[in-house]
């Protein structure tokens, strides 16, 4: 074995970010590392590459216990890491780039044509044709990928880390790469792959590994696993897993309150779809990540302003140019890392709760302490937010109670359609039954809800009808019976036509 | 006075100059970062069209690199002499050796440099030291005798004006032992601060009541904190004399209000000798002193401070 | 907030007023003497109050840019620009309140200014503001015409050397500015929502504050305070110098927001603190004033009393030294409190 974890394990505050992975890399293979957000894939990479420090567990390195203090280290060791942004200096040439930290010296002086000479028999045999002297930003991201591959792999030679390298090129620009790659693998490196292109996984890889929730679920070779297994295995869900009950009818009757949404969508985010809302509606929204997920809930509450379409209610157009004229229309958005999106850290649970209606009542109008004391207290005790008082700063409180509080921010607002984009996730169990409570709830009483999740079982348990998106398109609607694990992970393994009706 | 010399000797040789031709001189001026540069930059206007002489004039706003650059364009130009205002004391010599390859004059105005007398023709420039000294003596004289406690307003800290100031007043007031400066803050030579400074003086020294005099490294100063010591309901000029350095306008105001007793001129009439010296140079040859002091003149209210006024208004200060 | 909260949250810069007055009394023991003499309060603490007026003024404004995680580098250049525009309009003849609305508007359109290039063209604050303070001298000399622009007109000089019951003008327009822009931002949602932009702004964003507006209005309240700040220094020397007015001005009011344990990160703020920052300033200048030293001293003795409090008002640091004190004390060694220590 090239390179191996043993019973590696690393905890933030809260949560068990890996949880005893074993995991090997042989020599000459590409193994593709696969999960969905949160699964563990960068905390494992960074433990391997020094960034972080492990908490218990084994490193192995040809056998030998190794544990590198920092990415410079693991470097040395001959572990080189390549990321999605190219970590390298785009102002220098590309010669300079190559031999930054260790140039040819002849005198104590830098001696460019050395230095040139050196970043040439770097770049050869990776097949591009590049100008040394030229500086690195005048050539393409595929081409700076491939300059900080070749750059990595001189100065380290026996493992390769890609994080997301094709997330920002094109077909051709893959190819590159990827010819790339098999030269490498071919060469005798062993190289870890990430990327959430399932395609691109399926056609380079020899190995894969799936990683869910910090556990290791499984280790297959490529040509083992099809599609909907892989899916699957990343979601968590066997096919022939029990049809969990679902808890709603649904039957929505097709009131005039609708919402509906023609033809919306935005370039580069989310091809155009249309999507009715009934009130007291609760549509689910499956995909993978990078699917296009949030970047719908974005377009819908005008995060992203759409580019094209529609959207009248029975009053008749519905403006959503910005996340303000959203609320205005009576929309709510729950985003999915609270901690970037949503809290507003250093303000009290009183604050954040009031924060969004106050916004909608404009500066000048205030809402009266008294009355934002009652109204912290009354969602405090309704959602259970577990917090000493509403006064204390809300970036304190656990995820669960941080995500109840930015339910009860939009709650208090009233809202007539919610959007709550992954709302279960990095929370306790408690915390998640309750908030899927809090759902049923707040459905009865007229309001409608967009959910997005990776987890199918609660998609399946709240929604009325499940949306399910693959690369940028809104590809299938499943509505009644055919809301099963089945069917939705079929619609998102689909490559192509054989979606569901 | 001196500007009836002045004019007069430039009568003759402006008859002079335009008789062998009409001169060619350029002109790097700092900037205009005070009123006094700016009145220095109007009078060798002013000097220079009265002797028919064809000035080029360039604003290096404060950079060395624009006064170097401007020099050479001069030299490229061929002019007959160059007129500089050095922002900077050092980093001179190669282009004062390019001008003196061509045999092109260079007179300093204002400012010194550090490179060697070989290379320019002269300087024109006042004394700061003596300037002090003028101010000093004045005191002492009107004083006569009298115990004096005074206050001093001093220029930017670590700047040659305020260092030459002070010292140049101290030996002005040497010989009198009735004369002792009490106290000495930096006013940064802007009349916030001497009005500022001036009211903890006030308030240090018993209201003001211990205070006889106040010396201003430059009228600004004074100006401001003529105003903390009517404000301290106290009359400058009377309860406090009030004497101070450059003679701007704003000053003679003042000397005309009974508010302030002297002022020793800074007169931004450099150009006026800086041309003298260069005609009678090119016409021939005649070596000047390698620095030609202009004369630092007290004006007090006798001397008709409304007229110098009016005189001054327009000058640019 | 209640005033037990306020009180608590004032409580170090109160102290350390206290601490630097402690300490220039000291060198100067007539310093608490006020007594009445020409219709109006003459003494030390009322020259800390009266010469305190521009930066205290430029602080209120400074506080709620900083709040939104900004910085306003522009304010001693718009102090130059809105005197020289009050002086202006007093030499031309349009009268006081022609003069005041003016400066005031000119104060307007340059925070203005600095608030578009943040709020719609997403400069950086410290870049966009920087603009204008290398810029707005000129734009300022432009107006005098590169001179003291003088006047006479003693309705506006009493802006500046006047005195309201004995109390100098200049105290007054700092206390009321303060006490109006407190009422603005905390008896309306302002506070609140300024914080919550200068926290975390995508999620204000998406909370629904309309941050660009609230940013374009700090701004104009920044260059507001900064007019009021111009027209009293130029009322104050009855003439506007565009090269000296509200000279460094701008780190002066930093510093006092600073000083006010408001956070440059932005967020949680209090106008009240920046003001007692500005006071603790001021008396820092008078008492080097008063003290008599050679004014070679002067910007070194301030800058350590700077770094003393900082360092004693660092929420690091406090922890560390309450643990030498009791270890201090459990040694048996003559134990001195900090601040006396840091003397």
């Amino acid at each position: 074995m090239l390179l191996s974890t043993r019973n590696l394990t690393k905890t933030f505050p809260g949560t068990k970010a890996l949880d005893s992975v074993d995991f090997d890399l042989k020599a000459g293979e590409v193994h593709s590392l696969l999960g969905e957000n949160g699964a563990g894939k960068s905390t494992l990479i960074k433990c391997l590459t020094g960034a972080y420090r492990r908490d218990s567990g084994d490193i192995l390195f040809e056998g030998e216990p190794i544990s590198p203090q920092s990415t410079l280290e693991a470097q040395e060791i001959g572990i080189g890491t390549v990321y999605q942004e190219v970590n390298l200096l785009p102002n220098l040439t590309v010669a300079e780039n190559l031999t930054l930290g260790h140039q040819p010296r002849r005198f104590g002086m830098i001696s460019p044509r050395a230095m040139q000479a050196q970043a040439e028999e770097m770049l050869a045999g990776y097949g591009v044709d590049v100008d040394v002297r030229r500086s690195l930003d005048t050539y393409s991201v595929a081409v700076q990928q491939i300059v900080a591959i070749a750059r990595a792999v001189h100065l380290s030679g026996r493992v390769l880390i890609l994080d997301e390298p094709t997330a920002s090129l094109d077909s051709r620009e893959v190819r590159m790469l990827f010819d790339v790659i098999g030269d490498l693998r071919k060469r005798g490196l062993g190289i870890i792959f990430i990327s959430h292109f399932l395609d691109q996984v399926f056609e380079i890889s020899d190995t894969l590994t799936v990683l869910r929730n910090g556990c290791h679920i499984a280790t297959r070779p490529a040509a083992e696993v099809d599609r909907m297994e892989l899916i699957t295995l990343m979601l968590g869900h066997e096919l022939d897993e029990e049809k969990p009950d679902r808890g709603l009818s649904s039957e929505v009757e097709g009131t005039g309150d609708a919402i509906r949404f023609k033809g919306i969508g935005r370039r580069g985010k989310i091809a155009p779809f249309d999507l009715t809302v009934h009130k007291g509606e609760v549509i689910g929204m499956a995909g993978l990540l990078g699917s296009g997920r949030t970047e719908s809930a974005e377009v819908l509450f005008g995060a992203t302003p759409a580019d094209s379409g529609t959207v009248e209610d029975a009053n008749g157009a519905v403006d959503l140019r910005n996340p303000r004229n959203a609320i205005a229309a009576g929309f709510a958005f729950a985003p999915e890392d609270r901690k970037t999106d949503g809290i507003i850290a250093e303000l009290s649970v009183r604050e954040n709760i009031i924060l969004a209606l106050q916004a909608r009542r404009g500066w000048a109008r205030p809402i009266p302490q008294a009355e934002q004391m009652r109204m912290a207290d009354e969602y405090i005790e309704r959602l259970d937010i577990r917090t000493p008082d509403a006064e204390k700063p809300v970036g304190l409180l656990s995820g669960g109670n941080q995500q109840k509080v930015i339910l009860a921010r939009w709650l208090a607002t009233n809202p007539r359609f919610l959007i709550l984009d992954e709302p279960t996730r990095g929370i306790d169990v408690g915390a998640h039954a309750e908030i899927l409570r809090l759902i049923e709830d707040v459905v009865a009483q007229g309001m409608s809800i967009l959910v997005i999740s990776s987890e199918l079982d609660e998609l399946i348990a709240v929604s009325h009808r499940v949306i399910v998106v693959r690369d940028r398109h809104h590809v299938s609607e499943l509505t009644g019976a055919d809301v099963t694990t089945e069917t939705i992970v079929r619609a998102i393994a689909a490559p192509d036509a054989e979606a569901v009706a | 006075m001196l500007t009836k010399t002045l004019m007069a000797t430039a009568a003759v040789f402006c008859f002079g100059a335009t008789a062998a031709s009409a001169q060619t001189i350029g002109f790097s001026q700092i900037g205009s970062e005070s009123g006094w540069r700016a009145a220095e930059t109007t009078v060798t206007q002013q000097e220079a069209e009265r002797r028919g002489i064809d000035l080029r004039f360039s604003d290096a706003q404060q950079r060395q690199e624009n006064q170097i650059a401007a020099i050479r364009s001069f030299i490229a130009q061929g002019v007959d002499g160059i007129l500089v205002a050095p922002v900077v004391a050092t980093g001179w010599d190669s282009v004062l050796e390019e001008a003196a390859e061509a045999e092109i004059p260079v007179v300093l105005l204002d400012r010194m440099v550090d490179s060697s007398p070989e290379l320019y023709l002269t300087a024109v420039g006042s004394d700061l030291v003596h300037e002090g000294r003028v101010a000093g003596e004045w005191l002492v004289e009107a004083v006569a005798g009298e115990e004096c406690r005074v206050v001093e307003l001093q220029g930017t800290t670590g700047s040659s004006p305020a260092i030459d100031r002070k010292q140049g007043f101290e030996e002005g007031i040497a010989s009198a032992d009735n004369i002792e400066i009490v106290r000495s803050q930096t006013g940064d030579f802007t009349r916030t601060r001497g009005k500022e400074v001036m009211e903890s003086f006030l308030q240090a020294e018993n209201g003001g009541a211990d205070i006889c005099a106040l010396y201003a490294h430059n009228d600004d100063m004074a100006v401001g904190a003529i105003q903390a010591i009517k404000e301290a309901g106290l009359k400058p000029g009377e309860d406090i004399l009030v004497v101070s350095i450059d003679a701007v306008p704003d000053i003679f105001q003042a000397l005309a209000a009974g508010e302030a007793n002297a002022t020793v001129e800074l007169t931004p009439n450099m150009a006026g000798p800086a041309f003298d010296a260069l005609e009678a140079y090119l016409a021939d040859g005649t070596m000047p002193e390698k620095f030609i002091q202009t004369e630092s003149k007290l004006y007090t209210q006798e001397d008709d401070p409304q007229a110098e006024y009016e005189a001054r208004k327009d000058l640019g200060y | 907030m209640t005033g037990a909260r306020v009180l608590r949250r004032v409580a170090p810069q109160l102290l350390t007023l206290g601490a630097v007055i402690l300490l220039v009394s000291v060198y100067f023991p007539d310093f608490y003497q006020i007594v009445y003499a020409n219709d109006r309060l003459v003494g030390i603490p009322i020259d800390v109050v009266k010469r305190g007026a521009p930066v205290a003024l430029l602080a209120i404004g400074m506080t709620l840019v900083i709040a939104t995680r900004g910085i306003d580098l522009s304010v001693g250049a718009v102090m130059a620009i809105c005197g020289a525009t009050a002086a202006w309009s007093i030499d031309q003849g349009f009268g006081l309140w022609a003069a005041l609305g003016l400066a005031g508007a000119a104060g307007l359109v340059c925070g203005l200014w600095n608030g578009i290039l943040v709020a719609f063209f997403g400069i950086q604050p410290i870049v966009a503001t920087l603009i204008l303070m290398v810029a707005g001298r000129g734009v300022a000399q432009l107006i005098t015409g590169g001179t003291i622009l003088t006047f006479d007109n003693e309705a506006f000089a009493f802006l500046g050397s006047g005195a309201v019951f004995g109390v100098p003008v200049p105290t007054l327009a700092w206390i009321l500015t303060g006490i109006l822009f407190g009422l603005l931002v905390r008896r309306t949602a302002l506070g609140l929502l300024i914080e919550s932009i200068g926290i975390n702004l995508r999620a204000s964003t998406l909370t629904g504050i309309n941050s660009r507006v609230l940013l374009l209005a700090v701004y104009m309240g920044s260059g507001f305070c900064a007019a009021l700040a111009g027209i009293i220094a130029t009322a104050d020397i009855r003439g506007a110098d565009a090269n000296n007015a509200g000279l460094w001005l701008e780190l002066d009011a930093i510093l006092a927001v600073v000083i006010g344990g408001n956070s440059l990160l932005g967020g949680r703020f209090s106008i009240l603190a920046s003001l007692l920052g500005a006071m603790i300033i001021q008396t820092i200048n008078t008492g080097i004033l008063l003290a008599g030293f050679p004014p070679e001293f002067n910007l070194v003795i301030k800058a350590v009393l700077v770094i003393i409090i900082l360092v004693l008002q660092s929420p690091r640091l406090l922890p560390r030294l309450g643990f030498i004190r009791l270890r201090r004390e459990r040694d048996e060694k003559p134990s001195g409190t900090p601040v006396e220590a840091g003397k």
